[in-house]
């Protein structure tokens, strides 16, 4: 496995070269705070002329030991540091860590908070795959991408403050329900953002799609071969850009996706343009998926019957009754009560399947809680992708693979 | 292939040391760490488990014996069904298991992850060095025994740490960390204390 990594003679000496240019091999090292590394990655890489015969990626510089303070803390407090891994689809990362804690108690939440959910997460997805594709057109030139698509962030952040009252680190989702249910008039306004955003989508693509010098920056660069895709564990349209077309919302429908229409874009080659490709098009897939969850919109609960034993009992009552104030204390001070097990969950995230394995001995506090982060595997592979390419494929690949330190080091 | 209702009995027909592991979600099994590769070469070969989802391991606090527990979750990437494989580190002192980056090389990052915050070390393993941790980190932060404020250490920089004498503190926690706590505590120690203020980021900490 080791000579994976090494490429053993210099490029030149494999292509046939003459010894004349042949060079010497340098290292250079690229990041942590370097524009295109997209946060706090380091890349060692080494050299030969311009073209990479190694590539070794340094992490752990955003490292908070996530999984450390979980443990230290009841289920409930630990929601807020959901928002704090992948932090451009906090809403995403919130329900996800929901649905796995609530498995754990076995709760069933109701149709309506479920659809509140969805509408969230898939909105997530478009403002994540935005950032996403905005930064990929800076990297390979393309400046005017990127602010059109911060214009329509920008509305879907005033969305979200709408509904949650924060517009980045949202902590919206809570243990069997939400923080509270949508204002008035919150899905009209997501049905108005819905409708002018296709057109507005249409004309962000239209900046790319065809774009000589984006395609001669992206075809055929960082393939990824569909078994390689799966060996390393990539996830998301990462994965889906090799050809694989496994997506968690169809293949293992959670938080009622199986009620929504919708395709899976794939990829053929699993080069960056395909990677580029399949993220334009989730977007729209996942605006089909908000209009039917707001067009068939349940009204009821938007709460789990039994979840106000888990986050808090109504307002009201903690101040009317004492049976409530009590619970409500003992939810604050112990934190809920969980049966001993363990679980583990994956949601689609706009990254890649974000996990959490929850293993409990019981009590208010999870035992151990992992968190299988898609950045952190989706950038495995980068050791192979790498070798063999231009520095300036790099810029390419990185661009391409969309992910976020702060969920791949926790 | 075998489908996803048969994995217990093809895995138990196969390998008749693997027990059933308590699970609520998926199908679990505990494998003896001397079939663990095996049995999941098989599953990924026979039962078209063929993505490594995730690997992590549990520590079940100084003086539990098991003490270490790795925990394999796989995905048939076809038809979207999952699987828990589980073993326990035979010793607690120094734990190791086979590593399984010979099947998975995705499992590269996920056993040099183990390794850093729990210190198994996974026999075979190409390039076990620490991932999240600097090299040189003296300790394995996700153990039980490792506090969450942290331990004092050297900067990782020597150069750095020489001409500024500075060094990597414990957090300040300041009367925290205001939650109940794992072990067994009554409600009246758990309770929220008021600020510490007697020490903070400026002012030393008195002795």
């Amino acid at each position: 496995m080791a000579t994976e990594f090494a490429f053993p003679d210099s490029a030149a000496k494999a292509a046939g070269a003459p010894p004349e240019f042949q060079t010497e091999k340098m290292s250079l090292s690229m990041g942590p705070s370097h524009p295109s590394t997209h946060g706090v990655l380091r890349l060692q890489m080494e050299l030969d002329g311009e073209i990479l015969t190694k590539c070794d990626p340094v992490l752990g510089y955003l490292h908070r030991g996530d999984e450390k303070i979980a443990e230290n803390m009841t289920y409930n407090q630990f929601v807020p540091y959901t928002d704090r891994l992948d932090y451009l689809a906090p809403l995403a990362n919130n329900m996800a860590y929901a649905i796995a804690v609530e498995r754990l108690a076995k709760l069933e939440v109701p149709a309506r908070c479920q659809a509140i959910r969805v509408i969230t997460a898939e909105l997530a997805r478009v403002s994540s795959h935005l950032m996403g594709l905005g930064a990929f057109g800076i990297d390979t030139g393309a400046w005017t991408v990127f602010m059109y698509c911060f214009t329509e962030r920008e509305k879907l952040y005033k969305l979200f403050e709408e509904l949650t009252g924060a517009r980045f680190t949202t902590s919206y989702a809570r243990i069997g329900g939400l923080q509270r249910d949508v204002p008035e008039g919150w899905t009209k306004n997501v049905n108005a953002f819905c409708d002018q955003f296709l057109p507005i989508l249409d004309e962000i693509l239209g900046l790319l799609t065809r774009n000589k010098i984006f395609m001669d920056r992206s075809v055929d660069i960082g393939v990824i071969s569909k078994a390689d895709a799966i060996a390393y564990g990539l996830t998301g349209p990462n994965l889906r850009g090799s050809g694989v077309g496994l997506d968690l919302r169809k293949d293992k429908p959670y938080s009622g996706y199986e009620q929504y229409e919708f395709d899976v874009p794939v990829g053929t080659k699993g080069d960056c343009y395909d990677r580029y490709l399949v993220r334009g098009e989730e977007m729209k897939q996942s605006v089909r998926i908000i209009k039917q969850a707001v067009a068939k919109f349940p009204g009821g609960d938007w709460y789990a019957k039994d979840a106000r034993k888990i986050f808090a009992p109504p307002k009201d009552k903690i101040l009317t009754s004492m049976e409530e104030l009590i619970q409500n204390f003992m939810i604050v001070t112990e934190g809920p009560q969980m049966p001993a097990g363990e679980v583990y969950f994956e949601a689609e995230n706009p990254k890649g399947a974000l996990g959490f394995y929850v293993v409990s001995k019981g009590g208010g506090v999870p035992w151990r809680l992992k968190i299988r982060s898609p950045s952190f595997c989706n950038l495995s592979i980068l050791p192979k992708v790498c070798v063999g390419a231009l520095i300036s494929d790099v810029v390419s690949i990185l661009g391409s693979f969309d992910f976020v330190m702060g969920e791949c080091d926790r | 292939m075998f489908a996803t209702a048969d994995v217990t009995t093809a895995l138990k027909g196969k390998f008749p040391q693997v027990s059933d592991r308590p699970s609520s979600d998926l199908p679990a099994f505990n494998v003896p760490v001397g079939e663990v590769l095996a049995v999941l070469a098989y599953l990924r070969d026979e039962g078209g488990f063929d993505m490594l989802v995730d690997l992590t391991a549990i520590d079940w606090a100084e003086g539990a014996s098991p003490r270490f527990t790795v925990v394999y979750h796989l995905l048939a990437t076809t038809r979207g069904a999952y699987v828990r494989i589980a073993t326990n580190c035979p010793s607690d002192a120094v734990p190791a298991v086979p590593s399984a980056v010979g099947l998975w090389p995705g499992a590269n990052w996920h056993e040099r992850e183990c390794f850093d915050l729990f210190g198994i070390t996974f026999a075979g393993h190409p390039d076990l060095r620490r991932i999240l941790m600097w090299d040189g980190y003296p300790y394995h932060p996700l153990r039980k025994e490792f506090p969450l404020a942290g331990i004092e250490t050297v900067l990782p920089d020597v150069e750095v740490a020489a001409e500024t004498k500075a060094k990597v503190i414990a957090a300040p926690m300041a009367g925290g960390p205001f939650v109940a706590s794992v072990g067994e505590m009554n409600l009246t120690d758990a309770e929220p204390r008021a600020k510490d203020e007697s020490w903070n980021e400026r002012k030393e900490k008195p002795e």
